[in-house]
């Protein structure tokens, strides 16, 4: 029996039985271990091994510092219950929750013990309204709620505000609604079917859960990427930032009233969108990625034509979002309002822009280079003061960042081909894929059976860490910061639920 | 308040005019398929099983469902005959599900409201949308619809905070089980008259979701007035399928 947790970088992929399994109880000490040396939870997933006796429970760590992931697992010896991880180590309340909805394990101990999305409902069923809300009692507290169907164009999901006043005590979070099974299909799907499913888990960062997948078929079928197709990814995966980042800026500024940069930076989210349509065909990137590298090249004119509108571009976006931060009614707005202080940020694990803007400096891109930011690095940009206004200019920083390494990497991208030949996925392999999307860490996790057919694959969205960041959010502040404390974190309901 | 006015001055007007002159889609977008099955090889099958979704059909004369079709370029790259190819044409929606399926000459068709909702209507329409597990691809760019660029309010349209304020519901996503009461809830609220209008090719047929136990389908018994493909549908298209409802664009 190996003694310590398996080391594997980036978009590496190992045998199976490399992966140590203890028994449950022993798993979990060697995880809250590397917790408390500061390693942080990517997933937490059941594992079936081919020939294995059940289903195990395998741990994914990060140690940032390091850039290394550790691998571990372990074996429930026939008993679906083991001590839940949750009460030492919060990160993985949601994983928890998802391992008894999904697999009916019973995780023991663990807090906050209900469902997470409702997979199985019965016909004609829907979220029940009986859910275990958390509660208050008291003659002046009231409760609020709102959803699934919100008031603009977004997806639905439920809140539940316990209010004194205007002041919010606690706000729950009920999703599920966007359930759609997506775990299930991308297991059985054909190769073809599963591009389309990565590229809809969330449909905002279609490109950075296509990367992710691809480098999870690659890396099981040892398939390698030429530079030139790695370089158009990482293009592709700034322009989605540049775009996500700009069209965030204008919806924070809408929900203070600050027209001028809304409506600006509304439409300039549409020219950087329209650069990614000028390279592969489509706004939101879809198409491009492919197993073995991307399906359009972008020749030197091209390129050269797509840099000169980014630079144009560009220049109205600093000058749009300028208005926004040199605004003190905005910054009035912003400054102080939903803040998640660091020590929480820590515990829950959040990710992206989120957790830098709570201090947390962590960025896949630099921690676990994979691809071409291997070559090129991005210093990751981070904030201590956790509101609003830490997350707006977080993402103005990055957005520049982007706008910097687009302008220099699509004038000099390397030579050579933008695909190689997929090869087929080996047999009893696991792999994991993270890359830093514009909202935080995307993790996918693949495994392949006896004869290299997929036999599980489980995505995170950095939406799953972050939606308890936002309840922290909202604890002492006005129910009428809701709407801007929810577009400074902008998290994904479909990436969630899947 | 000097800068802000300095800023709008540099920034200039945006919105585009609708429908543009010419065509301002790249060349690589991907908008109606058309297939020339003169040129198909006998035998050959190699778009349809390429196709994710199944949206091609082969047997007598060669068509796509457009409901189905995610316009990813898969048909186009493996046949080896060029027999298929996609056209930079973003005018995609249709009234009715089956003449979304196009083959030979025939395109998809809208047939714009009669009289009586036009004239409700036709100036003034206010929309609801429901999203029912769609990924936020569409949802985008529902967004995008109204911003500068687009200006969907100039004619008229808006997407409004509650059904009961709306003449219609636009939904998107493959409607999950856990979003379908909601959804009719949704429905039953708006005022009749009212239309339906589906967006996506989740919405129109499942999309890469169709056949998962946790999506139930459009309901079968909540008649839709319009259809609009895509994977997600361009802005513009989006504009092309609502004007021609109304009646504001020729067809």
């Amino acid at each position: 029996m190996s003694r310590a947790l398996m080391p594997l970088a980036n978009g590496a992929a190992a045998r199976l039985e490399e992966v140590p399994a203890w028994p449950v109880r022993f798993f979990r000490d060697r995880v809250l271990e590397a917790a408390f040396e500061g390693a942080r939870l990517v997933a937490l997933l059941p594992l079936a091994r081919p020939g294995g006796n059940g289903i195990e429970l395998m741990a994914v760590l990060a140690q940032d510092h390091l850039g290394t992931l550790l691998l571990g697992a372990g074996d429930l010896e026939g008993s679906s219950a083991y001590p839940a991880l949750t009460p030492e180590w919060p990160q993985a309340q949601a994983f928890e929750r998802d391992l008894w909805e999904s697999q009916g394990l019973q995780p023991e101990g663990h807090p906050w013990l209900k469902p997470l999305r409702f997979p199985r409902l019965p016909d004609g069923q829907t979220i029940p309204a009986s859910y275990p809300y958390f509660a208050m009692e008291g003659a002046e507290l009231h409760e609020v709620a709102v959803g699934p169907v919100h008031a603009g164009i977004i997806e639905p999901g439920h809140f539940r505000f316990q209010c004194h006043g205007e002041k919010v005590f606690h706000l729950e979070i009920q999703l599920g609604f966007q359930h759609r099974g997506w775990r299930g299909l991308m297991a059985g799907a054909p190769p073809a079917r599963r591009a389309a499913l990565a590229e809809s888990l969330a449909g905002d960062t279609a490109v950075g859960h296509a990367v992710a997948w691809a480098m999870a078929e690659e890396a099981l079928g040892a398939t390698s990427v030429p530079p030139r197709a790695q370089a158009l990814r990482a293009v592709a995966l700034e322009l989605e930032r540049l775009a996500n980042h700009t069209g965030d800026l204008g919806a924070l500024a809408g929900d203070v009233g600050f027209l001028p940069s809304a409506s600006y930076l509304g439409g300039l989210r549409g020219d950087v969108l329209n650069l990614t349509q000028r390279l592969c065909g489509s706004r939101m990137g879809r198409g491009l990625v492919v197993p073995g590298g991307v399906r359009f090249d972008a020749p030197a004119a091209l390129a050269e034509e797509v840099a000169g509108s980014l630079s144009r571009t560009w220049t109205s976006i600093e000058e749009a979002a300028g208005l926004l931060f040199d605004a003190s009614p905005v910054q009035e707005r912003f400054q102080g309002t939903g803040t998640v202080g660091r020590e929480v940020a820590e515990a829950l694990g959040l990710v992206g822009v989120a957790g830098r803007a709570s201090g947390c400096d962590r960025d896949a891109r630099r921690d676990h280079p994979a691809g071409f930011y291997r070559f090129a690095q991005i210093p990751a940009q981070t904030l201590a003061s956790g509101d609003v206004y830490a997350r707006a200019v977080v993402r103005f920083l990055e957005m520049r960042q982007s706008f910097e390494f687009l302008e220099q990497h699509l004038r000099s991208l390397p030579q050579g081909a933008v695909g190689a030949p997929a090869q087929k996925a080996l047999p009893g392999r696991v792999t994991v894929a993270l890359v830093e999307g514009w909202r935080g860490e995307i993790a996918h996790v693949a495994v392949t059976g006896a004869s290299g057919e997929m036999a599980s694959y489980e995505a995170v969205d950095p939406s799953f860490h972050n939606w308890m960041g936002l309840a922290m959010a909202l604890r002492g502040q006005a129910i009428s910061d809701f709407p801007l404390c929810n577009k400074s974190f902008n998290l994904s309901y479909a990436g969630h639920d899947q | 308040m000097i800068r802000t006015v300095q800023t709008r001055w540099r920034l200039g007007r945006r919105t585009r005019p609708f429908p543009p002159e010419e065509n301002p889609l790249p060349e690589r977008f991907r908008g109606l398929p058309v297939l020339d099955p003169s040129r198909c090889e006998p035998g050959c099958s190699s778009c349809a099983e390429a196709c994710p979704t199944g949206a091609l059909a082969l047997e007598g004369s060669p068509r796509v469902d457009l409901g189905r079709c995610l316009f990813c370029p898969r048909c186009a790259e493996a046949c080896p005959s060029g027999a298929v190819r996609f056209t930079r044409d973003y005018a995609l929606a249709a009234s009715t599900r089956e003449s979304l399926v196009v083959y030979g000459e025939a395109r998809p068709a809208v047939e714009v409201l009669g009289r009586r909702l036009r004239r409700l209507f036709g100036r003034s329409l206010k929309l609801r949308q429901v999203s029912a597990g769609g990924c936020g691809g569409c949802e985008a760019e529902l967004n995008a619809t109204s911003n500068v660029d687009y200006d969907l309010a100039r004619f008229g349209v808006q997407f409004v905070a509650s059904p009961r304020h709306a003449d219609g519901m636009v939904v998107t996503g493959p409607v999950t089980r856990n979003m379908e009461g909601a959804l009719r809830q949704t429905y039953a609220a708006i005022p009749e008259p009212k239309l339906v209008i589906l967006v996506g090719a989740c919405a129109l047929s499942g999309g890469a979701f169709e056949g998962s136990p946790a999506v139930t389908g459009m309901p079968a018994d909540i008649p839709v007035d319009l259809f609009i493909p895509g994977c997600p549908p361009h802005p513009f298209t989006i504009l092309d399928g609502l004007l021609r409802l109304l009646g504001s664009r020729k067809p």
